[in-house]
């Protein structure tokens, strides 16, 4: 991607699927550096600002979490239909991470667990609302196609701001050189 | 033990034979048995003590047509009848001498006149429990002459003559195998028979050494001679019991023959051989895994080399070849190298035995000379496919080989030809496919074969196939994409090339022969969500939800 | 000549070595600064060439050979990254991540584990395979030691550590193909109280992953020290 002219600015989203939004956490984490990268992108869609509605054209998406409910997979379909550069961000979104961790034992066991074995009152796994959990929490390469990893537990704010800028300039940032797996 | 004795023992078996008007062979290998020919040879033996006629009821090994079994093989006339049953065994005895029963009658006789019988010749004629039929046959008159008329290096010049190659897959040339165990420096040697053929729709191996098993005996005592060993091993399948009971017998006759033990043939050479059972893991057909096993280790292979002629079973020099690799050696010896040289291609002597199962009219055991075009093999001798169908693919190799489409019915079967097409000669299962068979999940079926059969050891093999086996199941039913068909693809070299051992190098081998010649058939999974066979279940419905 | 002095010169990624005949392609690889990656070698124990991602390639040769059970040759010419090596090397790890539950993020071993490293090393930043997710089981019953099967990539350096150098052979193999496990005696719990461990934890300190380790210990805490090994083979043949 390239974006000489500065005067159009790139649209970044930021999306959240099922992650703890560590990952939002570390990309604030670039501090004043934000306004560095705000001249270059206009943040149109994210959990931190007032869009409810992904744009129809957005020009990089960072996502969080592992696609683990029915809604997820809608959510990613539809980010990566409006989306010409797609990141996955952090290792849930690139490897499933803590999410899969459910994986072993199937989302029946998780339920029982957190609706009626842990609630103290009103028993019950909720059947409205709350969206239908996938048998297989998967990274989200599995349901469309992703254009750069950014593995992290979560992504160090450097990361974020090393990467962005390489975005931003069109080059191809070295991300074995700044994260890992766990990082 | 000399050649006059061995002429003896033979004369004797001749004079009591005369003694009867009629041979009647009654074929007792594991696929007659299984329709219960052990009751048809005792309905015969009653029904012939009550007609008073003079015939010899025999128990024989495996006739090779074992789609009309049960078979009963009446000489002097050769009359072949097929599917006996109980019921027929007065009509048979009955028809000695007099009109031959005209239901039972196998006429099949290009099945039988294209063939060319070296390790077969005694199959389905001796009572493989009888070392004396073995001997009346010529049998171990190659191992006296070795012993007697012959240097070791004379021996293995005439098997490094003969061109004969490994036959359980490798093709590794058998003199240069010998040659080099005969060179290796050490006080013990051994020689190991792999008979744990394992290979889905392949019983050549099973059958050889349930029909004929002093034939192997005496290649292995022939090969101990010429390398310098005293021990040897038969490895074979625990789910062979038929073939160990009569191997069990065999090693028995022999040493009472003194044709195993101490000084054989008066001379300084002791040879014996002891069975080892194998547990049922495939990759124990695997020469290194194989000697692991035998050692009482896990059966796992270790990286080549040193390889088992320079440091083999319990780290000394061992030799190690296929069950007919020892099999053609007595009648290699017998007739001369320059014999068995004659037949076959430049490159690839002799004959070869192949299990011709799948959407075939006549399974069986087959042997025919190596060069013989495929098609002859499966439309001549096998009869081609059922009725109605059309033919797809020739699988051969077994999990390691390819499928061989329609198109290539013409190449010859060689080592080089069938490797040249994608597959390999492997040990010689050949499964005939018809167009009731789905290609992709043909390899599914290999691939799964293949991730159950892994030892784990290596990770591409243990891990790789596992992943190989979810894409083709992926794709067969219906939720492929082409990325995976990509990534099945990328996964396949990295399998090839970075295993450890033959069974994962050769794993991806039925994807790859398959997506070069039925790569429609896995569009048509992907792309059209369909499948032309009819036998994959394409499912449409979506992730399945909590 | 005599043995001890012979010498063999090879090539090795452009560069002349030379080497001793008993040696190894990665030996003098390593010993020339040139690094090979690996997971099954460890230095002091005895090679099974079993994780295939030390694989090279020789002029000459279309197969590839595994550095660490690979002897040297005079003339040899040796290649030890190629488009074609690294491409299988990822798939390895690759294969190794979806394999088990390998989570980085919760694992005792992060910032420690030699699986970890190595992708970073390698340069894999996801997994193209579906993960396996199979329910492993954690097996806390000895005082001091856990073995989680979830992270196990079936090294067998545990099993060769303990039978090899402490002389114990408590570790094992299980089942075949993705079914096999290491196992404590004949896969009864390690904690047993008739266990042969002699709780000396060298399996432990040898793990490349967080699949053994020390209980009480995560993270940054729990560096393994796999390097006393060449030391105390050392100290074994001087005496």
């Amino acid at each position: 991607m390239s974006n000489s002219d500065l005067k159009t600015k790139l649209k970044l989203a930021t999306v959240w699927l099922d992650g703890c939004s560590g990952c939002h956490m570390s990309f604030l984490d670039l501090d004043e550096r934000i306004l560095e990268i705000a001249e270059y992108v206009d943040l149109v869609y994210s959990p931190i600002v007032d869009a409810k509605i992904y744009p129809g054209e957005v020009d990089l998406a960072l996502v969080e979490g592992a696609v683990a409910s029915v809604d997820d997979e809608l959510k990613i379909k539809k980010v990566r239909a409006h989306t010409k550069f797609l990141i996955a961000m952090g290792d849930c979104a690139v490897t499933a991470n803590v999410p899969s961790m459910r994986n072993p034992i199937g989302p029946q066991a998780i339920l029982k667990r957190a609706y009626l074995e842990n609630a103290s009152l009103q028993q019950q796994i909720p059947t409205i609302v709350v969206p239908k959990l996938l048998k297989v929490v998967r990274p989200i390469h599995e349901f469309v196609k992703v254009d750069l990893y950014l593995p992290g537990c979560p992504p160090s704010a450097d990361t974020f701001y090393k990467t962005l800028k390489a975005l931003i300039a069109g080059e191809t940032p070295d991300i074995s050189a700044m994260t890992r797996f766990g990082a | 033990m000399n050649l006059e004795e061995l002429q003896q023992i033979a004369s004797g078996v001749h004079n009591e034979n005369l003694l009867f008007d009629f041979e009647v062979n009654v074929c007792q290998g594991t696929g007659c048995l299984s329709q219960h020919s052990d009751d048809i040879k005792a309905a015969l033996e009653a029904a012939l003590a009550a007609s008073g006629k003079k015939a010899l009821i025999r128990r024989t090994g495996c006739m090779g047509l074992c789609a009309a079994g049960p078979l009963v093989l009446i000489e002097p006339d050769a009359q072949l009848l097929q599917h006996v049953t109980v019921k027929h065994a007065d009509a048979v005895i009955n028809s000695l001498g007099a009109t031959p029963v005209a239901e039972l009658q196998c006429d099949l006789r290009q099945h039988f006149d294209d063939q060319d019988h070296v390790v077969l010749e005694n199959s389905g004629r001796i009572d493989p429990e009888k070392i004396d039929e073995y001997i009346a046959r010529d049998g171990y008159q190659g191992l006296v002459m070795a012993l007697t008329d012959m240097r070791p290096a004379d021996v293995i010049k005439q098997i490094t003559e003969s061109g004969l190659r490994g036959r359980g897959g490798g093709g590794y040339p058998t003199g240069l195998k010998w040659g080099m165990v005969a060179k290796a420096q050490s006080e013990t040697k051994y020689v190991i028979c792999n008979g744990d053929e394992g290979d889905p729709g392949a019983f050549m191996d099973r059958s050889g050494l349930e029909s004929d098993p002093q034939r192997v005996i005496e290649g292995m005592a022939i090969a101990a001679y010429a390398v310098g060993a005293s021990k040897g091993y038969i490895y074979v399948r625990a789910e062979y019991p038929l073939a160990v009971s009569r191997l069990t017998v065999s090693l028995r006759e022999a040493r009472r023959r003194g044709l195993l033990g101490n000084n054989i043939c008066g001379t300084p050479f002791n040879f014996d051989i002891e069975i080892r059972l194998g547990a049922g893991a495939f990759v124990c057909g695997e020469e290194t895994a194989l000697i692991a096993s035998i050692e009482g280790l896990r059966g796992t292979p270790r990286v080549r080399p040193p390889y088992p002629a320079a440091s083999g079973l319990w780290g000394k020099p061992t030799l190690i070849n296929n069950v007919e690799t020892f099999a053609n050696v007595p009648t290699i010896l017998r007739k001369g190298g320059a014999w068995f040289a004659a037949i076959g291609t430049a490159k690839s002597k002799g004959t070869k035995v192949f299990a011709l199962t799948g959407k075939i009219r006549n399974t069986g055991l087959v042997e025919v000379p190596m060069g013989m075009p495929l098609r002859q093999i499966v439309e001549g001798i096998g009869g081609g496919v059922p009725e109605g169908r059309t033919f797809k693919a020739v699988q051969t190799g077994g999990p390691s080989g390819g499928c061989i489409p329609a198109e290539l019915l013409d190449i010859e079967v060689s080592y080089e030809s069938l490797i040249q097409a994608g597959s390999m000669m492997g040990s010689g299962g050949m499964i005939v496919m018809d167009d009731t068979s789905c290609m992709v999940n043909v390899a599914k079926f290999f691939m799964e074969f293949c991730m159950t059969e892994s030892c784990g050891k290596c990770i591409p093999c243990r891990a790789g196939t596992v992943q190989m086996h979810t894409l083709l199941t992926r794709i067969c039913d219906g939720s492929g994409t082409m990325d995976d068909l990509d990534l099945l693809v990328d996964l396949c070299s990295t399998v090839k090339e970075a295993s450890l051992c033959g069974l994962g190098q050769t794993a991806p081998n039925p994807v790859l022969s398959t997506l070069r010649y039925f790569k429609q058939e896995y569009m048509d999974h992907i792309v059209n969500k369909r499948c032309t066979a009819g036998v994959c279940n394409i499912n449409h419905a979506a992730e399945v939800i909590a | 000549m005599s043995a001890a002095t012979e010498i063999k010169t090879l090539i090795i990624d452009g560069k002349d070595v030379s080497a001793r005949p008993d040696q190894t392609i990665l030996d003098v690889a390593r010993e020339n600064g040139i690094n090979i990656p690996t997971l099954c070698h460890l230095d002091g124990l005895s090679d099974v060439g079993a994780c295939r991602l030390c694989l090279i390639e020789i002029k000459g040769q279309n197969r590839l050979l595994p550095a660490c059970v690979a002897r040297v040759e005079e003339g040899m010419e040796v290649t030890t990254t190629s488009e074609r090596i690294a491409r299988h090397r990822r798939t390895i790890l690759e294969l190794l991540f979806a394999e088990r539950n390998h989570i980085c993020a919760v694992c005792v071993a992060n910032g420690n584990c030699e699986l970890q490293a190595l992708a970073q090393q390698l340069g894999l930043t996801h997994v193209r395979f579906p993960y396996r997710n199979p329910a492993l089981a954690v097996d806390a019953s000895h005082e001091r030691f856990t073995c989680d099967h979830n992270r196990c990539i079936l090294c067998t350096r545990c099993v060769r550590v303990c039978a090899e150098i402490e002389g114990a052979h408590v570790w094992d193999v299980e089942g075949r193909g993705a079914d096999c496990k290491v196992i404590t005696d004949l896969a009864q719990p390690w904690g047993d109280k008739n266990s042969s461990c002699t709780k000396c934890g060298k399996c432990v300190q040898v793990c490349p992953t967080g699949a053994l380790y020390e209980k009480g210990k995560v993270g940054v805490e729990h560096p393994k020290r796999p390097d006393f090994l060449p030391y105390l083979n050392l100290m074994r043949e001087a005496q």
